[in-house]
């Protein structure tokens, strides 16, 4: 008896099934990369520790922001938009003014002896502060750290700080750190 | 005078489609392996504010999710519309937090634990009261790393 040769499988339809299966993916399919802003809580103090060091007014940039969302910072009023510039200005202090923050001489890797300001970001809201607004300001804050480290980078090594290896961005953040302290908010404003 | 021949039948010729199942297919796996289905249903409203000097959350294995919000409409006549606190699926109050953190931390290897990270998506409009709370309970159990989920860009 001849052999029967085995019919081929018709593949046309492959394509099909597959693209079938390509766009039940397609749809399914949820492409948002989790972003947004890191932040780390205080822990909890003990009650056996002592007081907490003491900070000179003048190194405190206070920011307040009340129930309706304004803005009051050193004790007066701002825009959002001014507030980068003004908490760059604060940590910097390029003009070594009275009272804007004091410098420290540390000895920094890279840097040599660096003046170090010893500038404190103190943030308090409201409870009736919306998020939105929260949100806005810690991120000019933020903001206003990450353009100094940038600008800092870019001097001393010619390019951003993103680019630049681990033990420069260290030694950045050591000149920079980000010190943003959050008070217990108050409930000025009711609910 | 030279003559100008037309090679075999006009036109031209088919492309074969032969390889056209095989391209599919490797957009398929493309697709399939960067699919993440959502686990839980949302049951508030949460439209995350505005920022730009956001960092990505790695490890997504490692975040646990708190939606602070509205509740959707369904829901409102049961729950209310004052911003309520959602965790893994279902409506929670601020003493549930301790909880959900002690089972995020069971479920995760021992030296996994300081690497946990917790996400607060937080609809822009929800008052920081809730928040502040949220944030204490979280200090409380010390899950001191957090992330405040935002979209990236200016508010438009």
């Amino acid at each position: 008896m001849a052999r029967r040769e085995l019919p081929e499988i018709n593949a046309g339809s492959m394509a099909d099934i597959a693209f079938l299966l390509l766009i039940f993916f397609l749809v399914t399919t949820t492409m948002d990369v989790d972003s947004g802003l890191s932040r780390k809580l205080p822990p909890i103090p003990e009650e056996t520790t002592e007081k907490p060091p003491e900070i000179k007014e003048r190194n405190v940039f206070i920011v307040l922001i009340n129930s309706k969302n304004q803005l009051q910072v050193e004790g007066k009023l701002m825009r959002i938009e001014d507030l980068k510039k003004s908490a760059k200005e604060f940590v910097e202090n390029p003009a070594d003014k009275k009272n804007l923050p004091e410098k420290e001489a540390k000895d920094i890797p890279f840097f040599g002896n660096y003046m170090v300001s010893k500038g404190v970001v103190s943030l308090q809201n409201d409870r009736g502060t919306s998020y939105e607004t929260y949100i806005a300001v810690q991120n000019e804050l933020i903001a206003a750290y990450n353009e100094l480290r940038n600008e800092l980078a870019q001097r001393r090594f010619g390019k951003a700080f993103s680019d630049c290896n681990e033990d420069q961005q260290k030694a950045i953040k050591k000149i920079y750190p980000q010190r943003i302290s959050e008070a217990e908010p108050k409930n000025i404003g009711g609910k | 005078m030279a003559k100008f021949q037309r090679k075999g039948k006009g036109g031209t010729p088919a492309i074969s489609t032969a390889s056209l199942p095989d391209i599919v297919f490797m957009l398929l796996f493309f697709f399939m392996v960067t699919t993440v289905m959502r686990e839980t249903d949302l049951m508030i409203k949460v439209n995350v504010p505005y920022a730009t000097e956001i960092k990505k959350l790695e490890k997504k294995s490692l975040v646990s999710y708190i939606y602070i919000g509205e509740p959707k409409e369904q829901y409102q006549r049961k729950f209310g519309t004052e911003p309520r606190i959602q965790l893994n699926g279902q409506f929670a109050s601020v003493n549930d937090i301790i909880l959900f953190i002690t089972s995020e931390r069971q479920a995760h290897d021992e030296n996994e634990v300081p690497l946990l990270t917790t996400s607060l998506k937080v609809d822009g409009k929800t008052k920081m009261g809730i928040i502040t709370d949220v944030k204490q309970e979280l200090r409380k159990c010390s899950a001191l790393k957090i992330n405040y989920s935002t979209k990236k860009g200016t508010k438009p």
